[in-house]
């Protein structure tokens, strides 16, 4: 049995939890059931909307003391929940949120665990799991060892939610019985929120020429500015660039920014790393301009141009003008 | 406050990877190396919280000899000393090894806090800290933007970074592990005076525990498969802006 950990905010279903369930269909391929399991307060909406899916069971905690998430509180839900399940796989979304309790997961239950996965190959328990390296030049396909169950996080955007397969009729809906010893959660979480009002919203441009760590200085965003201008774009972001204090946060892409997908995106010495391209890979055309043939942005390129950013935006640039 | 900061010496960006005969890591000559950039941001954290608390930071390795690097490096920016889990089995160890392999020295230690980055730049598990954590039996939090520490009262209210601009202030008690996102703080380099002292400070060397094993294997390595048909234009700065221009107005019609 696979077992698929979903991720809920305020009763709101993530996203990428279809991912994950996409992910555990695939390698089923029909032969393992698959169980999909919701913590939270108030996670009875969530849960309907996993039920659709072609599942055999939808496993809920509904606790108070789950109403901020805390890894403590996480790590002492889904203990008990692969107890009673005992699955052979554990699927969870890369997201922040499994970032966060999902190692200690693991490590309290002294089972193997390979995150950031692209790819699913083989069938069932004897799984093999694609997941980037160095800054993801290079792919590596990872075999886990040790008693089951596995635990996999599945890179957001590698599977697709709209390919989860939905049951012929809802799946049912258990509550798990789960106790949360409240003495022993060390981590006090305060309700999120948002710094400031995002002024810009890139979500909704058309054009975007984002600029990275080619660019080198404070002096040269001015060369990204003119190249935005010129294509009627707005001007964006990788996260080291806001991180310098060279353009503020609010016009950072990735996955601690931003998710866009405009018409157009022209990635001005941006190479690639995996944290900015699952904010920008579903633009409609998205060029590349960087010194290193090798920079994995050229792999989600519609259209490349290895070179000197700082000799071709001007002359892009001017044959715009013309 | 007793600090410690884990560091971890990855190769550089500009490192063009090769693999193996066997394809199954990659060409470890010729590679340089660097400090793992997140971990400099917790390396800079620790020390401000040094400047304001007071006490001692100590930088924490693992790797083969050539991790020294980076641990001199961490000195120079002002590092009081160091502890090296030294052993050549250590060079490709994964998030859950390392861990391993640091956790009964550093338990030994008795740190307040330690901080390190929130992932690294070659095998990037973002493991590391959640793991070694929960080796030590101690609290921790994940992409940290603020540390705000009171040693007096034993607590911890730091700043976490959620998804798409959203944060979230979570408390814990003190001894605890933190993984810090970079542009937390601006990094400050080693000066001259600080390579000078940094060579009188100590790296304790310690070997690693027996019986480290691994619970995942590579298969095989290779260059990620490309999702798209990429027109690469060549030709100088002018030709090359003249084909792209001309792609996008009349081919993708984004003009």
């Amino acid at each position: 049995m696979i077992l698929v950990i979903a991720e809920q905010k305020d009763g709101k279903l993530n996203r990428a939890s279809w991912e994950a369930i996409a992910a555990a269909q695939q390698l089923s391929g029909g032969a393992m059931p698959i169980k999909v399991a919701v913590a939270g307060q108030g996670v009875s909406g969530a849960a309907g909307e996993l039920a659709q899916a072609a599942v055999a069971e939808v496993i809920t905690v509904d606790h108070a003391a789950l109403a901020h998430y805390t890894p403590d509180a996480f790590v002492q839900v889904f203990q008990q929940v692969i107890a009673q399940a005992s699955p052979a796989l554990v699927f969870l979304p890369h997201t922040y949120q499994t970032r966060d309790f999902s190692p200690t997961l693991a490590t309290r239950l002294d089972r193997a665990i390979v995150t950031d996965v692209i790819a699913v190959k083989g069938s069932g328990s004897d799984a093999t799991f694609a997941r980037p390296m160095f800054q993801g030049k290079l792919t590596a396909d990872v075999k886990l060892q040790g008693p089951a169950p596995h635990i996999a996080t599945i890179q957001i955007g590698a599977f697709r939610a709209d390919q989860a397969a939905k049951g012929s009729a809802p799946a049912p809906i258990t509550a798990a019985a789960v106790t949360i010893d409240e003495s022993k959660l060390r981590q006090r979480a305060e309700a999120p929120f948002q710094e400031a009002k995002q002024a810009v919203d890139l979500s909704q441009a058309e054009r975007i020429v984002s600029v990275g760590r080619g660019i080198k200085s404070l002096e040269n965003i001015a060369v990204a500015e003119q190249l935005a201008k010129a294509f009627g774009a707005e001007l964006a972001a990788s996260r080291p660039i806001c991180d310098n204090g060279w353009l503020p946060m609010e016009r950072q892409i990735g996955s601690s920014g931003q998710t866009v997908a405009p018409k157009l995106y022209v990635a001005l010495g941006i190479s690639g790393a995996i944290q900015h391209l699952v904010g920008m890979k579903g633009s409609r055309t998205i060029v590349a301009i960087n010194k290193d043939a090798e920079a994995p942005i050229f792999e989600v390129a519609d259209y490349g141009i290895q070179g000197d950013l700082f000799e071709l935006a001007p002359a892009i640039i001017a044959e715009l003008q013309k | 406050m007793k600090i410690a900061v884990c560091i971890k010496q990855v190769p550089t960006r500009e490192w063009q990877p090769r693999l193996n005969d066997a394809k199954t890591w990659v060409r470890d000559q010729d590679v340089s190396y660097e400090m793992n950039e997140p971990d400099a941001y917790a390396l800079e954290e620790s020390l401000r919280l040094r400047e304001k608390h007071g006490g001692e930071v100590v930088v924490c390795s693992a790797g083969p000899s050539r991790v020294q690097q980076v641990i001199r490096e961490a000195l120079a920016r002002g590092a009081d000393r160091a502890l090296h889990v030294e052993d050549d089995s250590l060079a490709a160890a994964d998030a859950v090894t390392a861990a391993a392999a640091l956790a009964a020295a550093m338990a030994e230690q008795k740190f307040d806090l330690i901080l390190t980055g929130l992932q690294s730049d070659d095998q990037g598990h973002a493991q590391f800290g959640p793991v070694l954590a929960e080796k030590l039996s101690i609290p921790h939090s994940t992409i940290i933007m603020e540390v705000n520490a009171d040693p007096a009262a034993n607590s911890l209210r730091v700043k976490r970074e959620l998804e798409g601009g959203w944060f979230q202030y979570v408390t814990m008690p003190l001894p605890a592990l933190l993984t810090i996102q970079s542009g937390i703080n601006q990094l400050r380099y080693a000066t001259l005076k600080g390579i000078m002292a940094a060579k009188k400070k100590e790296i304790a060397k310690v070997a690693a525990p027996a019986g480290l094993a691994s619970r995942q294997s590579i298969v095989q390595m290779y260059a990620p498969q490309k999702v798209k048909q990429t027109v690469m234009i060549g030709g100088s700065p002018a030709e090359a802006a003249k084909e792209l221009v001309k792609r996008l107005r009349e081919e993708a019609r984004v003009l």
